[in-house]
């Protein structure tokens, strides 16, 4: 600890005049240009985590007090909340855990948990949440948002179209970010330590002094709004890191310095946006290369560093939205998806891995596992072994890391991509996604069958097509319906997300995490669809077995009888695998007819969240087999019991999905029991180092990596006190599971588990 | 006592090589596992069919030939082949196992020497029990075998497996003199198999070969007890717990004490 302080006596007496001291020169120095900063400055690590270091007794004793406060918050679901001021940049005073033992400072309110309110998204949306937890909303608050301010919410609701109400509430179309925050922008945090402010500031009146010589047009003067609101937010960022006692405008001189802008700079976006996810980017290598220098200069040692970034991941995980009940059934666990991407080999074939790499997994370690921020190797089979290694230990022990193909992301987006949220790639600062959610295309199967009819309501909702006669389902049929049926969804999808983003960009523009993009960035409407395994099995089974179709009263096919086997989606069989394939290029060529909002790149995912349980509620029977109400498989995953020939077959399947018709990425979520995965500790890693190159070599996208058994978390559904860091990853990011619903927590313990010794 | 009946090594196996594809068996089932038939991730037969009925045994529905679904060894390589790529990048191979693989010997030469000529690392998981089956060109086409050694003692073995032991003891000779790497594999069944004379007799007898790269200590487990029930079939260790931690470190101990490699 004397080494820490020491190090900050010495900052404090004589900050160097130069932050760029020591650093290779570059365009870096001309434009704002990160990736070029980290091209000529990165010192790739090659070696194995034996360098790490421990947690020093600080950070033990810090993370003790925050942690300490968990299991209350748990119990009452939230610690806190300030429910009198809408949250701005710059609307609470300081706030600290312990002020004395922090070395990276910074809270989005006046204290550790307390909650913000942010009615920019939806007015309702704050009501109802406090009202969940028993607090009011201040009326005076209630009176600017509904008196004098609108709100996305409300915007979103004066627009949207009949149809798309309708697919809406019959749970087609779920999860819209209509009423709060979209979220899933990284802004590029880095540019804050690396520039400064007020170079920043600089550089964007720069770019909307470059729009006066255009005619105004609604594009440009929303575009010279937009930059305006950019300008005016660094701002306040720097008046809110004032308020630290830092000085922001001047880039970051040191090593600590360069870790409290950037959280700074992150802190400002999640003061102010209750996105759905608030992602932080990729800034291990880049913070790596200001602990390399200070370290060369002997100012910090191998525990100062990594007491750093301990106390920087601290902040990471008290990260807190106030979020309503209903919200956490979609998105359990409470999570934010402070999403780290680490890793990756840059064009030239040299890896992207630091010691600071290694840094960010070690704090699974010295704070224990959790699931945020959501740790993500970008994976490829030519990381330096040393990192695969680390890598595939700590998921071992603490199943708290996700996996994606750096070999697919590079090719497509560059090698300065971060993931926002779960799997959703983007260049930093370059690109920014319109969140989509997803439809439900299990249900909408259903629909075709029964001729656009809900088939738990009976409501005409789809297009209304002659009703399905006869006593078995016949595939072609059965397929020209769905085919039909999807091309009004996508109509109907691309015609809600273009009201939300138009509404969201209105009424609660991201100013921060958009001003930390270059102007000119490159948008994607990233749709999504969910139910994939089990419209895929279903179709197997009409093509492949024979599929009686079961009528209520009214005609409604409410049930099916399903006789004989069928190939399943997850076992590596092309019967089923094209079909899934089918699915997916299908739907992603019907979104893209539809013109969007912003021009905006059409993109889908295969992801679920948690969702999976709801959207399984909400869907009938299907002819797979599945009952009415019971939860799809999460994501891309195959359902769960049907993937019979082990975790490899299974992935393989999903590796057939094509990246290039699901830009937004496809998630897997795999559970493994130690013992599949080797004798002893070495050759576990080992072992799924090798199941993680195999994966990405085949063309695998993305992998949850869970190592657990199952006995573990029963144990921890009935004594959850034992367990209160116990980590599991869902579908693209983790979760503590003592805070999942009982249904989401029965809903993992019944998923497939690859298990050894039984043929 | 009732006679037992060792296996007979007069079995014609010779067959031309270009019809070895066509060559079928019966299999109960495939899949891919990681670290538990031989290194890496692997692509694993079972065949159907065993000799032995040991009482621990975890898969009694691999006891009978007739249960397996017939397969020719072209159409096994061709799934296997599926799996070349991200075996190659993933490390591993193929492991044919069982039931009792050499019950089937010229499939499992047929699979083990097709598997070869794929590139493939090759594995044989077996008892050892009709080893005198194995001929070179299935050896020659087997880069590790799998050994499980049940018993060192006649009376335990037939206790144990039903059968004797002298067949599986013949076998591993015979691989130490070709200088074939085996992993000898040991189930530790409190009651059955943990006799500590005996299990000191067969880590001296498997120290003595100069060809067991390593020994798997393997803990009994009840995890085949639903297979019997579905079966119908009694289950001989239905009362018998998985051995403590102080139980397994003591056989591993007693390998280790014979300088072998044991995990």
């Amino acid at each position: 600890m004397s080494a820490t302080i020491e190090s900050l006596q010495a900052e404090a007496a004589g900050t160097p005049t130069d932050p760029w001291r020591g650093f290779t020169e570059g365009r870096w120095q001309d434009c704002i240009d990160v990736h070029d900063f980290i091209q000529a400055n990165v010192t790739p690590y090659t070696g194995d985590a034996a360098f790490l270091a421990g947690p020093t007794e600080r950070t033990r004793a810090l993370w003790a007090r925050v942690s300490g406060m968990f299991p209350a918050e748990r119990a009452r679901g939230i610690y806190d909340v300030d429910a009198h001021t809408p949250a701005s940049i710059t609307s609470h005073a300081p706030g600290y855990i312990d002020r004395e033992h922090e070395l990276i400072v910074g809270l989005q309110t006046d204290a550790p948990l307390r909650r913000a309110i942010m009615p920019n998204g939806g007015l309702r949306m704050v009501e109802q949440s406090l009202a969940a937890y028993g607090y009011t909303l201040d009326p005076a608050v209630r009176d600017i948002f509904t008196k004098y301010r609108k709100t996305h919410n409300d915007g979103v609701f004066d627009a949207y179209p009949a149809q798309v109400l309708a697919a809406r509430s019959a749970h087609v179309i779920t999860g819209l970010p209509d009423a709060y925050g979209r979220g899933r922008i990284i802004g590029d945090y880095r540019r804050v330590p690396l520039y400064g402010v007020g170079r920043l500031i600089t550089a964007k009146r720069a770019e909307k002094a470059a729009l006066d010589a255009r005619p105004s047009t609604a594009e440009i003067i929303r575009d010279r709004e937009e930059l305006a609101e950019q300008i005016r937010a660094l701002g306040e960022l720097a008046e809110m890191a004032a308020s630290y006692g830092y000085d922001v405008t001047r880039p970051a001189a040191t090593a600590r310095e360069a870790v409290q802008w950037l959280y700074l700079a992150y802190l400002a976006a999640v003061k102010e946006q209750n996105g759905a996810a608030m992602s932080l980017g990729r800034t291990s290598t880049f913070l790596d290369i200001y602990l390399e220098r200070d370290q060369r200069a002997g100012w910090l040692n191998e525990t100062d560093a990594q007491e750093f970034i301990d106390d920087f991941v601290i902040k990471l995980r008290i990260v807190r939205f106030l979020r309503t009940p209903e919200y956490d059934q979609l998105f359990s666990g409470d999570p934010t998806w402070v999403t780290e991407a680490i890793g990756g080999i840059d064009r030239g074939g040299r890896p992207l891995v630091t010691r600071t790499s290694f840094r960010y997994l070690q704090t699974l370690y010295n704070l224990g596992s959790a699931p945020e921020p959501n740790l993500t190797v970008l994976w490829s089979p030519a990381l330096p072994a040393g990192f695969k290694r680390f890598c595939a230990q700590v998921s071992i022990d603490t199943s708290s890391i996700q996996y994606e193909s750096d070999d697919l992301l590079r090719a497509r987006w560059g090698d300065d991509t971060a993931i926002a949220c779960c799997v959703s790639a983007m260049e930093v600062g370059k690109q920014m996604q319109f969140f989509g959610a997803r439809v439900n295309l299990a249900k909408i199967l259903l629909y075709a069958i029964n001729g656009g009819r809900d088939e738990i309501s009976g409501d005409q909702v789809g297009p209304a097509l002659p009703p399905l006669t006869g006593d078995v389902l016949d595939y072609g049929d059965v397929v020209a319906r769905f085919d039909t049926m999807m091309g009004w969804l996508a109509k109907t999808y691309v015609d809600a997300l273009n009201v939300i983003h138009y509404m969201h960009d209105k009424y609660a523009y991201e100013r921060l995490e958009m001003a930390l993009h270059d102007y000119g960035v490159l948008r994607t409407m990233a749709c999504g669809i969910a139910g994939l395994s089990v419209a895929t099995d279903s179709l197997a089974a009409i093509r492949y077995a024979t599929v009686r179709p079961v009528r209520d009263a009214t005609g409604l096919i409410v049930d099916y009888v399903t006789e004989g086997e069928f190939p399943a989606y997850g076992n590596d069989d092309d019967r089923a695998d094209e079909i899934a394939v089918w699915l997916v290029r299908s739907f992603m060529g019907k979104v893209r007819q539809h013109q969007t909002y912003r021009d905006a790149l059409h993109t889908q995912s295969v992801l679920t969240i948690t969702s999976n349980v709801v959207y399984g509620k909400h869907t009938g029977s299907t002819p797979d087999g599945r009952r009415a109400g019971e939860p799809f498989a999460p994501g891309a995953n195959p359902m769960t019991g049907r993937d019979r020939h082990g975790l490899v077959a299974s992935a393989l399947s999903v590796a057939k999905l094509p990246y290039s018709q699901a830009e937004d990425g496809i998630s897997l979520t795999q559970s493994i029991t130690p013992a599949a995965l080797g004798r002893t500790p070495a050759e576990r890693a080992g072992n799924l180092v090798g199941i993680l190159d195999g994966y990405v070599s085949c063309g695998g996208f993305h992998m949850n990596v869970n190592v657990l058994d199952r006995a573990t978390l029963l144990d921890a559904m009935d004594h959850p006190e034992n367990y209160p860091q116990l980590t599991i990853r869902v579908s693209g990011y983790a979760v503590n599971f003592v805070r999942l619903t009982r249904e989401q927590q029965l809903d993992v313990v019944s998923r497939t588990f690859h298990e050894s010794a039984l043929p | 006592m009732t006679a037992v009946i060792e296996p007979g090594c007069g079995v014609a196996q010779a067959t031309p090589a270009q019809t070895q594809a066509e060559i079928t068996g019966s299999v109960h089932s495939w899949d891919i596992s990681t670290g538990v038939d031989g290194p890496g991730t692997r692509f694993v037969v079972f065949t159907a069919g065993c000799p032995l009925r040991c009482v621990y045994c975890h898969n009694p529905d691999t006891w009978y030939g007739r249960n397996g679904q017939r397969t020719s060894a072209s159409d096994l390589l061709a799934l296997a082949a599926r799996y070349r790529r991200f075996i190659g990048a993933a490390g591993g191979g193929l492991t044919v196992s069982g039931g009792e693989p050499l019950l089937q010997p010229a499939f499992t030469r047929a699979v083990l020497t097709g598997a070869k000529e794929l590139g493939l690392h090759t594995a044989l998981d077996t008892s050892g029990y009709l080893g005198c089956r194995a001929d070179d060109a299935l050896l020659d086409a087997t880069d590790l075998v799998l050994l499980d050694i049940k018993a060192y003692d006649q009376a335990i073995a037939r206790r144990v497996t039903g059968r004797g032991t002298a067949p599986t003891l013949a076998f591993a000779r015979r691989l130490a003199a070709r200088h074939q790497t085996v992993w000898v594999r040991f189930v530790l069944v409190p009651g059955w198999t943990d006799d500590p004379g005996d299990v000191a007799a067969i880590a001296g007898f498997a120290a003595s070969l100069g060809n067991v790269e390593r020994v798997d200590i393997l803990p009994f487990h009840t995890l085949g007890a639903a297979k019997y029930a579905a079966l119908g079939l009694p289950y001989p260790c239905g009362e018998v717990q998985p051995p403590t931690a102080g139980q397994m470190d003591l056989v591993r101990a007693a390998f280790t004490a014979a300088g072998l490699y044991t995990v």
